[in-house]
């Protein structure tokens, strides 16, 4: 809600348009988009019917490309135009894509930016770039589906993405033209999509577990509520570790019943694994199920495998997801009778014996009737509804911690802690600097996340140049570095020499970043291709800037400009308006822009008297409740 | 900005003093964070969100600093002398600081001891219940701020300081020790 459009407490928001928002599970092996629709959120379908989108594109030089089924199916084809794994890349250096280049058949190339990119027919990509396409072809489906353009979107991120992974997220979203209301964590996406953040416990807390057994990836997440803020006490998992390695089990029991040798070709190999996953599929429901597999010497295979024989496969898979669980447990200090409640989210969690084990370990049954393949959509979605301020008088907040903490290098290569790990966002810390030699003007500082004392050992985030310091005698300067984390766990840097007042240019050098540049230069080429002009999008986007903050105005002069305004102040807003809405014609979106800032400096007081009337009736409201303590009322 | 020339205590509408109402204070943040926090402002103009996240994040300082008891001090220090200064300076306490270097030296027997869970939780017990009785000193003693009583409320944030450190240390050491079993 607009800080000039704020309603006061007890009074009905005014007539409301009701903005289309969605959310996005931006997943490894297949994504998703849900919206809420009258009051309940579901995941969107295809033409076809499917609501799962593979995370693969296909490029090719002549073509667009192709996004979802069609590029998974065809993959073997065209492996090396075929990138399936973006998330795995997505935020990344070169040096970490080198340590997952054994499973990895793409061709990198090596460039001056920090960020790799993948050769394909249809030019050097980005892993950023790619996951665009995914988010591109989910946001066409929510607006075919909901028929309009989006007002924004949420997308879900695993809970240990360090601020270079999300920074590329977002980036993605940029460059696939969608506003991004918030990231979310993928498991705390889930505990909503279960309501478990409305879940009356009064001044208790709750913790909970999130156990998720996706395709490639284990992890598990032990969250803690109190009243409205989410930290996560533990993340932990397996990276390889998924539902494709209950597959692989049931395939290595075909190859010996069938007897047939385990270097099989291909074609043979990828049947056997569409085999191994319905027979697990039908043995979620079935007590057996039967198996059929033409092979290659032309003999055709059949055979029937029961749960028994199939649990017996899988067991030592699920001890290895519970020997994850009880570390998480540990490193949270928290002990399975702590846990008020426990979340499945992936597709491999409707295995029964999943289930059965998981429970046993919690002593409790999993919480599993939300499709496991869908709450973490589901949740985004519903965080979507509220964020785009569709659900007036739901004041439920949503706050989120750091997952890492964040550090400056300092001298030998040591990091000093600035930010602690769980601090709840957003934060903001500042550290003074002093220059070293005389004269100087510029000085670099170096961020990086991580929880241990190395630079080495934790992870570099970006380079800060400072410029425009002035010159003084060395150690006389005292430069005032504010790093600002904002609530989706992203950093900003700013710095001012305290003495002046002078504030130093900030240039940043992200370590596994794309530079503002080259996002630019990604957008415009998205948008040539796509037969748009990025000077037309520009302006059009200018100007609806423009009109909000018009209208936003507008309403809340008329609602307590003659409250809050002396006749001359009116009278200066009242200007700065009639000048604001006479350059809103103008076709320079860079005047727009700059007429934005000025209307909004001219407003600032204004604003801030709005801002702290509104936080003082909140507070008036809470006295009003609090009656039974006459002696705090002031 | 907000009008946080107030102190913290002024934000949350609690009197200035170390003792304080947790559940108040709680509440005084869910109220701050509802009305500032940047998810209310998604779908708001670029001023607006500087405005809030701004906001919101003072909201996090000023309730994260409340609600730790050591911080809170630290705060009460500098609200009072315009000086929090005791990082670098240490307990003169004789006693105090003959009884730390044992609690120390028990944590370093604790790694080879039979069993060193139980030496660890000796320690953690021994020194939550020497906090215990420090803020209800820090307590009196605010209560009363004169010069003399703040100077004394320093010195038992240096023991607090000190002591917290001595935790985090036992805290790392009973996490490695579990992570071994």
């Amino acid at each position: 809600m607009p800080l000039l459009q704020i309603a006061e407490p007890g009074q009905s928001a005014a007539p409301h348009r009701h903005r289309l928002a969605a959310g996005i599970d931006l997943g490894t092996t297949n994504s998703l988009v849900a919206c809420v629709r009258g009051s309940v959120a579901e995941t969107l379908a295809d033409a076809q019917g499917r609501h799962l989108l593979p995370s693969v594109v296909r490029f090719s030089a002549t073509a667009p490309p192709l996004v979802g089924h069609a590029a998974r199916d065809t993959a073997a084809a065209d492996p090396l135009n075929t990138i399936a794994s973006a998330k795995r890349l997505i935020g990344r250096g070169l040096a970490d894509v080198h340590r997952l280049g054994g499973h990895l058949p793409y061709c990198f190339v090596d460039t001056d930016s920090a960020v790799p990119r993948i050769r394909t027919a249809g030019g050097d990509l980005t892993p950023v770039e790619v996951s665009a396409e995914v988010l591109k072809t989910l946001a066409r489906r929510a607006e075919d589906s909901l028929g309009g353009p989006l007002t924004g979107v949420v997308i879900t991120v695993p809970a240990y993405f360090d601020d270079a992974q999300r920074q590329a997220t977002k980036d993605a979203a940029t460059l696939a033209g969608l506003k991004v209301l918030r990231l979310l964590s993928e498991p705390t996406a889930a505990a909503v999509a279960y309501g478990l953040d409305r879940r009356d416990t009064g001044d208790e807390e709750g913790v909970h577990a999130i156990y998720d057994l996706g395709g490639g990836t284990f992890d598990i997440s032990i969250l803690r509520l109190t009243r409205g803020v989410f930290e996560v006490l533990a993340a932990g998992g397996d990276s390889a570790l998924g539902g494709d390695d209950l597959d692989r089990a049931v395939a290595h029991w075909v190859i010996e019943q069938a007897g047939i040798g385990a270097d099989n070709d291909p074609g043979t190999l990828r049947r056997l694994m569409q085999v191994a996953c319905a027979a697990k599929e039908r043995l979620s429901q079935e007590p057996s199920a039967e198996l059929q597999l033409d092979l290659p010497d032309g003999r055709h295979w059949s055979g029937t495998l029961d749960r028994a024989t199939f649990n017996a496969l899988i067991d030592p898979l699920i001890g290895r997801t519970l020997t994850a669980c009880r570390r998480a447990l540990r490193d949270a200090r928290v002990s399975t009778a702590d846990i008020d409640a426990v979340v499945l989210v992936g597709g491999s969690t409707r295995v029964p014996l999943v289930r059965e084990r998981v429970a046993e370990l919690f002593g409790r049954a999993p919480l599993g009737d939300i499709d496991p393949d869908r709450v973490v959509a589901i949740g985004a979605a519903i965080q979507a509804d509220l964020l785009a301020g569709n659900r007036p008088g739901d004041d439920l907040l949503l706050l989120d911690v750091i997952p890492l903490s964040l550090g400056i290098e300092t001298m030998g290569g040591l990091v000093e802690p600035l930010i602690p790990r769980n601090t709840t966002l957003p934060a903001a810390r500042y550290q003074e600097f002093t220059t070293f030699k005389d004269g100087q003007t510029a000085m670099a500082i170096h961020v990086l996340q991580g929880e241990r004392d190395l630079v080495a050992d934790c992870r570099s985030l970006a380079r800060f140049e400072l410029r425009g310091i002035p010159p003084m005698i060395a150690g006389a300067a005292r430069i005032r570095v504010t790093f600002e984390i904002d609530a989706d766990g992203l950093l900003r840097v700013s710095a001012a020499e305290q003495t002046s007042g002078v504030s130093a240019r900030v240039e940043v050098k992200p370590s596994y970043g794309l530079s503002d540049g080259e996002i630019e230069s990604m957008l415009r080429a998205s948008l040539e291709h796509a037969g748009e002009d990025l000077a037309a999008r520009r302006l059009h986007e200018q100007r609806l800037d423009g009109e909000r903050v018009r209208e936003a105005l507008r309403s809340a002069l008329a609602r307590d400009g003659e409250a809050l305004l002396d006749t001359a102040e009116r009278a200066r807003i009242d200007q700065a308006l009639a000048r604001f809405e006479a350059t809103l014609t103008s076709t320079e979106a860079g005047m727009i822009q700059y007429a934005i800032g000025a209307l909004e400096r001219t407003c600032a007081f204004y604003v801030e008297r709005r801002m702290n009337r509104t936080i003082h009736a909140a507070m008036a409201g809470r006295r009003v409740v609090e009656f039974v303590h006459p002696e705090q009322s002031s | 900005m907000l009008d946080f020339s107030k102190n913290y205590f002024e934000l949350f509408e609690l009197p200035v003093g170390f003792a304080l109402d947790a559940k108040r204070l709680a509440e005084g943040y869910r109220t701050l964070q509802t009305a500032t926090h940047p998810d209310r402002f998604a779908v708001a103009a670029d001023h607006e969100k500087r405005w809030s996240l701004q906001a919101s994040t003072q909201v996090n300082e000023a309730y994260r600093t409340l609600k730790d008891p050591l911080a809170r001090a630290k705060y009460l220090l500098a609200l009072h002398t315009g000086d929090p200064g005791t990082t670098s300076e240490t307990s003169k306490d004789g006693a105090f600081l003959m009884e730390q270097m044992e609690l120390r030296e028990t944590l370093a027997e604790a790694q080879t001891s039979p069993n060193p869970q139980a030496a660890v939780a000796r320690v953690l017990t021994q020194l939550a219940e020497q906090s215990v009785a420090l803020d209800k000193e820090l307590e009196g003693l605010f209560a009363t701020p004169s010069p003399a009583n703040l100077e004394t409320a320093r010195e038992v944030v240096r023991k607090l300081q000190f002591m917290d450190k001595c935790r985090r240390d036992a805290e790392a050491l009973e996490s490695a020790i579990d992570g071994r079993y």
